[in-house]
């Protein structure tokens, strides 16, 4: 691990402040996937501002009847909390799909949002990598990496987005509230967050420089029926190879592409009356293999129909 | 880029460790694990993947079960952590050290502290009513310890001795008997 100096965060404006007129500087909350990489010698922030204790944790009702999450509540915290189980199911079943309860003690919302992809290629610095130096080349193109993106890919970057909750929250249709190193608070849309890799794979969200996100922003629970599948080589404790999940009437993909995949076509093919195994051809009619990872195209158009149709797994 | 000449990459704080303050001064870089294991001498907490993964190096802070080699130790100035070693020692065993004895809940012994200081905060987390990938029922926050459920809130421990069975015997003999669930 490189050397880096350290501070503690006191407000948010500040820290936003401080990470923009710091050079190399990085905000650090649970630090289960910064620290990781760290080791790795992956990411070399000069500085790091811990915002882990900002006043962020809170999980609190909106005027209209949703919730707002803070940024640096954990994972767990979210995920027991009794108004997100009751109203927003898909949540707390997204994130129990992930890590380990260790990691989720540790892990934040707002780390979750903005964590890195696993592309086995990412993590070898032996191996090229657009994303971590950006013309370096891809080496999980016809690599051997079976868990590449299959929608929304580019010929710089076939990884994907690791987070599973971040897979509900877009079918929830969630908002990011965050605040700038001048002081202004913003609000995006979650599916605005993150960026498809185009031929600069290296730039990840539509966060400005300094940017802090400070908290998530649910709207009353759509209704309908919510649900979260996930398919992986192990049954727990393991990265997705598909999943997808359900609010209502809206679907996301997981595990298919750089980012949390609002799945509109197949939303709109059954408000115009398509069977499930139609409705999840309408959305993966784009789809392509990057390497060995074909099975998912298949795996994701089986998965979908059985979610949509209401039967257990394929 | 280089670091500013003089900037300070240390730092000295406090810290509690199984019940007792301490005093350290650390590289900032030290995790806290390194933290308990090289400057502490707790060698309870081990170090087995150093990447989050495999569980051995599990502490609880504040009551909650981390990974020791995922955080920094700065991260937790001032707050309490407690170790295998804070748990019990030789001679005044936590009984569910002594079900790991009684139930052969190990072979070479190297996940142990770290299996120990999970289980006891994933029985603290189901006794709240946290739930699992396993809870089949997410409304009621009524959370029956089944087997299922021990193993899904424990996997992150890996025992490469293939220990599991008698994992969940031990934890069992303290959680109680596996509940009915009514199909």
């Amino acid at each position: 691990m490189r050397p880096f100096t350290y501070e503690r965060a006191e407000d948010a404006h500040g820290a936003a402040r401080a990470a923009a007129e710091t050079p190399g500087a990085k905000f650090l909350a649970g630090g289960t996937n910064l620290l990781d990489l760290m080791k790795l010698e992956i990411e070399r922030p000069q500085h790091l501002i811990d915002v882990g204790r900002l006043p962020l944790a809170e999980i609190g009702e909106t005027g209209d009847g949703g919730l707002r999450i803070g940024a640096m509540a954990t994972n767990s915290a979210v995920a027991a909390d009794r108004r997100v189980r009751t109203r927003y199911p898909v949540l707390t079943e997204a994130i129990v799909a992930g890590a380990s309860a260790q990691l989720r003690n540790k892990a934040t919302i707002g780390g979750n949002l903005l964590q890195r992809t696993r592309c086995p290629y990412f993590y070898d610095p032996s191996k090229p990598c657009n994303k971590r130096e950006p013309g370096a080349g891809c080496s999980a193109i016809g690599g051997e990496a079976r868990g590449n993106a299959i929608l929304g890919a580019s010929e710089a970057c076939v990884a994907t987005h690791p987070s599973d909750m971040a897979v509900a929250l877009s079918a929830l249709e969630a908002r990011v509230e965050t605040i700038s190193s001048a002081g202004a608070t913003r609000t995006l849309a979650l599916d605005d967050l993150h960026l498809l890799p185009g031929d600069a794979p290296h730039l990840e969200t539509g966060l400005g420089h300094g940017e802090l996100v400070t908290a998530v922003v649910l709207s009353p629970a759509p209704q309908g029926r919510q649900q979260y599948r996930k398919v992986r080589d192990r049954a727990s404790f393991a990265g997705g190879l598909f999943s997808l999940a359900l609010a209502g009437d809206r679907l996301a993909l997981g595990a298919v592409a750089l980012k949390p995949w609002r799945a509109r076509k197949a939303e709109a093919a059954l408000a115009a009356g398509a069977a499930p195994a139609d409705a999840a051809d309408a959305e993966l009619a784009d789809a392509r293999p990057s390497g060995r990872n074909a099975f998912k195209i298949t795996l994701a158009r089986r998965v979908i129909a059985a979610a949509l149709e209401g039967t257990p797994y394929p | 880029m280089d670091m500013p000449v003089g900037a300070a990459t240390r730092a000295a704080f406090q810290i509690t460790v199984n019940g007792e303050p301490r005093e350290v001064d650390v590289d900032l870089r030290t995790t806290l694990l390194d933290l308990l294991r090289e400057h502490l001498g707790l060698k309870g907490p081990k170090k087995g993947c150093d990447h989050g993964q495999c569980g051995a190096c599990t502490v609880l802070v504040g009551g909650r079960r981390i990974n020791a080699c995922l955080s920094l130790a700065i991260m937790h100035e001032g707050e309490s952590v407690t170790t295998i070693e804070g748990v019990g020692l030789p001679g005044r065993l936590h009984p569910l050290q002594a079900a790991f004895l009684t139930r052969d809940a190990f072979q070479c012994g190297y996940c142990t502290p770290g299996q120990i200081c999970s289980a006891l905060g994933m029985l603290a987390e189901a006794r709240c009513g946290e739930p699992s990938g396993a809870t089949l029922d997410l409304a009621t926050g009524a959370t029956p310890l089944t087997d299922a459920e021990i193993r899904e809130r424990m996997s992150g421990n890996i025992c490469r001795c293939s220990a599991y069975p008698q994992i969940l015997e031990a934890i069992r003999d303290i959680a109680g008997p596996a509940p009915e669930i009514s199909p």
